[in-house]
């Protein structure tokens, strides 16, 4: 069984943001928009958002790390939002493990986004009906876009490619295998909800020297030692009995 | 969904490439259409700046595209209106082309240096440039001297290159990156790319910044550092790698004039200066090889790289006559001696065993893990060599090393240490783009006195150029200044750049003189663009006796309404990136890549908004009714239709056959760099993702300071006149003949008795330490803290507010303050509060963090706004809890020794020390307003910009049911 899911690596994220610009461009002209927007050019905008950074200080000076953390839908094998809808509007497909909300059948009553530990879905105040990561679910089968593109549109926008995407439950995937060798790691696993996305931490290069290298035998100083004049200067010669 | 996939069906979709402009970076871009409407911005995968990626910025397009800040028709202040209220009537194009003639050909025909043109970040330095020049005007500069001039100068003047459009680290092959102070809006979707493939490759990457923000988030090591001591750190890593002896003693005797002898004697005319054995045959901006090495080997001074001579380092020797010499390394060896990682350590902050063990991965990385690629070629010098070999340790930093008064010298250190681990232009280390490398400095320069500006007649010299020698200064007589930002002037001598920071201020005081028009395209001098920001307001505004204002006429050509356009007498609307024709040229800036020049074009995707007209139209267009010979016929008649034909047309000179675009040059683009013009050019680029890549051979691609088939290449396809060796200035004889002339010791041109302690001391030929002017003038008692700002990479400078999507990203900002600071000063997490420097003060929102040297402070950059600014509601969080930090800074010093009105910047470059304030931070007292200070009356909207939404739900083009 297909689960498809994304894949972030925090080794490489620099908190950008392209992730969370490029899901709303798509998706608002796309089959899961419009994304309402509230106060655009006004006082506390705000608006819908199928993806967002958070960034998180952790330690203290001077040992801080700054963590960018993109969240989105984690596409739940056993998602709590899907048993708490009254209309069957939230559901995961069985083909691809995609979990969506049928906007026809969405009445507003918010239990899904109650029901998600990762506060992952966003309400859209203009249409009244709950929205979400679709995992681009219009481009990723669309077969008029070049097999490169088929992505969901943060995979394809992330600068520092950050985002992996494909099946996590075929083992020789990328995302799979990213997940094995990296030390990959699902949100809250102690909720039950199996989220598909997972994330890889942080990984650092260390450099150790060596007292020895330090100093090696063709050091260029040694190319600089000056020969002073000796001829006139006084040396044991002139002492020793 | 039902609804939106039927429509989507039902949409008639097309897609268009062109190249982006959220930012300065230029990736290509596929734009797609839904019945002529954006729907998605996608970054184009053929493209090779961004390889398919875009960022959050380019994805936003859309919402700048539909912004209600944009400006669509010409307007005129209301008569008995005062600057600044934003009172404003519609004209057509007509009435504004002939103010604009009638005014400009009247200063043209008596005093050209009366008008003056300053552009922001426009990426037409070119066009705008020739302009200026055939006006006849000294006073044109664009935004590079309040944005990295230092960069480019400390690089350009010591190894002919710098970073971001000129070159940079090659992380694909290096193994240790280092990057110092905020550079994330230089160059970044490349950056970001190549950053993440290198760490992933297993390279180490450090970053050295007051702030662990950006980039630096992700570093395997962040060195915190106080701002400002850049140039301390720098020569104590120096200090350290040569007494260790883990310097490129190969790279440095070859390629640089670390081995070549300079004249000791303190009563020679020639102090400080190469000793030469002959006149070259040739005088040209090249630095002919008649100097002198001290060989090992026979014990006595030969010629310089004379066949089978080993040269002295460090020594001092005598010549035949008695002259006392030394090696260039030994004077630099000498200047480093007391800069020890000790000393260093009390100033930067960071420990000394940190600093020494920096070095030593620096040297050890460079000696140990040096690469070598199989590709043979042959140096200046004839010598054949069977491999490319590079130190694979990488560097890279822009504004926060740039934006010091100090930045110079910080950036000469850097560069210098860049060049004793071998890395320039080597493989794993910094590469050059093309044009780039240039002579040491470049050929171009400026004017040089009251002579060279004549009216009705092109100026004498380019507005912008690379002094050599004091001579080259664009001074009169006294040695007063020719421009009116006082570039090329004693003050600032190596101001490339210009000064734009200063071009208000100074024409407001009428010092040096008074101009009559200030035309400015595309910069927020009202706001964020400028230091002093609030007196600068009152300066546009200002009048004398006579009830004129003492900057009589104001145009401002922008796309979006700003702060700025408040106080223009003439509002031109510009078309946004997606409505015009633009060329990334090899004349300008390109974006060409390590392996060979790339230059590319923007082709309209959208048709322009209203009356929006590209500003290059403008430009022709007034060239055209102005005369102006590049744009008429001999008989005076229109020579170009439009823009897109100026470019396909203009050759630099006639028949020269090199023109704004390289690519698809001769009759049916066969040709390239050089060629005549192509009819189908824009067509050419059009099929081929609007960009065009020259791959220079493999041969080419390494060591082009001194690489023969390169440098060939080069001169033969016209990026340079000579094909000398372009070798590095670890020591300054430029900066030393300026020295000289301070100290009276040369013939020619003279600094004023108050300059000369000033430019004796700055131009050093070779890196020192000094203290930020601004902090040697501040009370560091009663202000203690340096105050800085980064860079949000969803934000381009003020762009970016009008922007429905990455306003809710960055919608205000905070003052950011270490726990510990901030408690010692009775402030608390998310509490209003003052931030104050000796020249204003401002309350903002404080924030705690833990990634911040305690000692500074900072702030995300121009996210504040003023109220209505950019259209936004007046009460847009932007201008009631955003704030900006440019009201704390000065565009002047305090008075010195030096002068009353001293431009806040390096005495050097011109660059302005935006990073150089000293403040200090207390709380906001309970029963203050809770907002930020300054406020300012809410700009209304103008007429013809569009309504704002108070809510949209986008689609391709459509906003939902209020629009």
């Amino acid at each position: 069984m297909t689960q498809l899911a994304l894949v972030i690596d925090l080794n490489v994220c620099v908190g950008c943001h392209a992730c969370v610009t490029s899901c709303k461009q798509w998706n608002t002209s796309g089959a899961a928009g419009p994304l309402f927007d509230d106060r655009p050019y006004g006082e506390n905008p705000t608006g819908t958002f199928f993806n967002r950074v958070q960034t998180y200080e952790i330690g203290q000076f001077p040992n801080t790390e700054t963590l960018h953390f993109p969240k989105s839908c984690l596409h739940c094998e056993d998602p709590p939002c899907v048993p708490v809808c009254p209309t069957g509007a939230s559901y995961k497909r069985a083909e691809d493990g995609i979990v969506l909300v049928d906007y026809d059948k969405c009445i507003g009553c918010k239990y899904c986004s109650w029901a998600c530990p990762y506060g992952a879905r966003e309400f859209d105040e203009q249409q009244k009906v709950m929205k979400k990561c679709t995992l681009c679910v219009d481009r990723i089968y669309d077969e008029t876009l070049p097999e490169a593109e088929r992505k969901p549109a943060c995979v394809l926008a992330c600068p520092t490619s950050a985002r992996l995407f494909g099946d996590v439950h075929d083992s020789e995937s990328e995302v799979s295998v990213a997940i094995r060798e990296n030390g990959g790691y699902p949100l809250m696993p102690e909720w039950g909800t199996k989220p598909s996305n997972h994330y890889l931490p942080r990984r650092k290069t260390r450099h150790k020297i060596h007292k020895d290298e330090l100093l090696r035998v063709d050091n260029p100083l040694k190319k600089e030692d000056i020969r002073h004049e000796i001829r006139d200067n006084v040396s044991l010669d002139d002492w020793l009995m | 969904m039902h609804e939106a996939a039927k429509a989507l069906a039902e949409g008639r979709t097309e897609v268009k490439n062109t190249t982006c402009y959220m930012c300065a970076c230029r990736c290509g871009i596929r734009v797609h259409l839904r019945n002529g409407e954006v729907r998605y911005i996608q970054g184009n995968p053929e493209h090779p700046l961004n390889k398919g990626v875009i960022c959050a910025k380019g994805s936003s397009g859309i919402m700048k595209q539909y912004s209600p800040a944009r400006l669509t028709r010409p307007l005129r202040r209301k008569e008995g209106s005062e600057r600044g209220e934003a009172q404003y009537e519609a004209i057509s194009w007509d009435e504004a082309f002939n103010i604009l003639e009638e005014r400009l050909g009247r200063i043209r025909a008596t005093d050209p240096k009366r008008f003056a043109l300053f552009t922001g970040r426009d990426q037409m330095q070119a066009l705008t440039g020739l302009f200026a020049k055939n006006f006849g005007t000294p006073n044109y500069a664009a935004h590079g001297g309040f944005c990295s001039v230092n960069m480019a100068a400390g690089m350009i003047y010591t190894i002919g290159g710098s970073f971001w459009e000129f070159g940079g680290p090659d992380l694909e092959r290096s193994r240790l990156f280092v990057m110092i102070g905020t550079a994330e809006d230089h160059h970044s979707n490349p950056m970001k790319i190549e950053l993440s493939k290198f760490k992933r490759n297993g390279g180490r990457f450090i970053s050295i910044n007051p702030v662990r923000t950006g980039y630096s988030a992700i570093a395997d090591e962040w060195i915190p550092i106080k701002p400002g001591t850049d140039g301390a750190l720098l020569l104590a890593l120096i200090h350290e790698i040569i007494k260790t002896g883990l310097y490129d003693r190969d790279f440095l005797t070859q390629y640089s004039n670390s081995a070549e002898l300079v004249n000791m004697d303190p009563n020679s005319s020639e102090f400080g200066m190469f000793v030469r054995t002959e006149v070259p045959e040739e005088e040209g901006c090249f630095d002919p090889q008649n100097k002198l090495w001290w060989d090992r080997n026979g014990n006595k001074p030969v010629i310089c790289r004379a066949k089978g001579a080993d040269p002295r380092l460090l020594g001092e020797f005598a010549l035949s006559d008695g002259t006392p010499v030394k090696p260039a390394f030994q004077l630099l060896l000498e200047r480093v001696e007391d800069y020890t990682p000790e000393w260093a350590a009390d100033i930067t902050g960071i420990p000394a065993v940190t600093i020494r063990r920096l070095a030593h991965e620096m040297g050890i990385v460079a000696r140990d893990e040096r690469i070598e690629l199989p590709i043979a070629w042959t140096d200046v010098w004839d010598q054949e060599h069977q491999s490319v070999t590079g130190n694979p340790v990488s560097f890279h930093a822009m504004r926060g090393l740039a934006a010091h008064s100090n930045g110079f010298q910080t950036i000469r250190a850097l560069s210098i240490l860049m060049s004793i681990l071998g890395t320039i232009d080597r493989p794993g280390g910094f590469r050059h783009k093309a044009p780039f490398p240039r002579p040491i400095p470049p050929c171009t320069k400026t004017g040089t006195g009251p002579q060279d500006v004549q009216p009705n007649t092109p100026l004498n010299g380019m507005p912008l150029g690379w002094p050599a020698d004091p001579d080259d200064l664009f001074v009169d007589d006294d040695g007063n200044p020719i421009r009116i930002d006082k570039g090329f002037s004693w003050e600032y001598p190596l101001s490339v750049h210009g000064l734009m920071h200063n071009a208000i201020t100074n024409a407001w005081r009428q010092d040096p003189y008074a101009i009559d028009t200030l035309f400015i395209f595309m910069a927020n001098m009202a706001w964020n663009s400028s230091m002093n920001t609030d007196e600068v307001r009152k300066m546009l505004n200002d009048k004398d006796e006579s009830g004129e204002y003492k900057i009589p006429f104001l145009v401002v050509a922008d796309a979006f309404q700003s702060e700025m356009t408040a106080f223009a007498d003439l509002i031109l609307p510009d078309t946004t990136y997606l409505e015009r024709h633009d060329v990334m040229s090899m004349l300008d800036r390109p974006i060409s890549e390590f392996d060979g020049p790339v230059d590319s074009v923007r082709i309209p995707v959208v048709p322009p908004k209203g009356e929006c007209k590209p500003f290059q139209e403008v430009l022709i267009e007034l060239g055209s009714r102005l005369k102006l010979p590049p744009f008429v016929n001999a008989d005076g008649t229109r020579k170009y239709q439009n823009y897109p034909d100026f470019i396909t047309n203009f050759e630099t000179a006639p028949g020269s056959g090199i023109g704004f675009l390289a690519g698809w040059r001769g009759k049916s683009g066969e040709k390239s760099m050089k060629g005549e013009p192509n009819p189908n050019q824009w067509k050419m680029y059009e099929k081929n993702n609007c960009v065009y890549h020259y791959h220079l051979p493999r041969s080419y691609q390494y060591m082009r300071n001194w690489n023969q088939g390169y440098l060939q290449w080069a001169q033969e396809h016209s990026l340079t006149r000579y094909d000398e060796p372009i070798n590095i200035h670890i020591y300054s004889e430029v900066l030393q003949k300026f020295r000289l002339a301070a100290q009276g010791k040369s013939d020619g041109k003279q600094p004023p008795a108050h300059l000369r302690k000033r430019v004796e001391t700055h131009f050093d030929p070779l890196p020192f330490y000094s203290e930020p002017l601004e902090a040697q003038l501040t009370d560091k008692q009663r202000y203690p803290l340096n105050a800085i700002t980064q860079r949000p990479m969803a934000m381009y400078h003020s762009w970016d507010s009008q922007n429905a999507w990455l306003r809710q990203i960055h919608t205000y900002n905070f003052l950011y303050v270490h726990p510990t600071t901030a408690r010692a000063a009775g402030i608390e997490d998310g509490a209003w509060m003052w931030v104050e420097s000796m020249h204003g003060k401002v309350r903002c929102l404080c924030r705690y963090t833990e990634a911040l040297e305690p000692g500074t402070v900072w702030t995300w950059n121009a996210v504040g706004k003023a109220a209505g600014a950019w259209n936004l509601d007046g009460s847009a969080n932007e201008s009631k809890q955003g704030f900006l930090l440019n009201h704390l800074i000065s565009e002047e010093l305090p008075a010195s020794a030096a002068g009353a009105h001293l431009s806040n910047s390096d005495p050097v470059t011109g660059q302005a020390g935006w990073y150089d304030v000293m403040v200090r931070i207390y709380p906001a007292a309970p029963g203050e307003v809770r907002e930020t200070f300054p406020q300012y009356p809410t700009m209304p909207p103008l007429p013809g910009t569009p309504k704002r939404r108070r809510w949209q739900s986008y689609f391709a083009g459509r906003f939902g049911k209020n629009s």
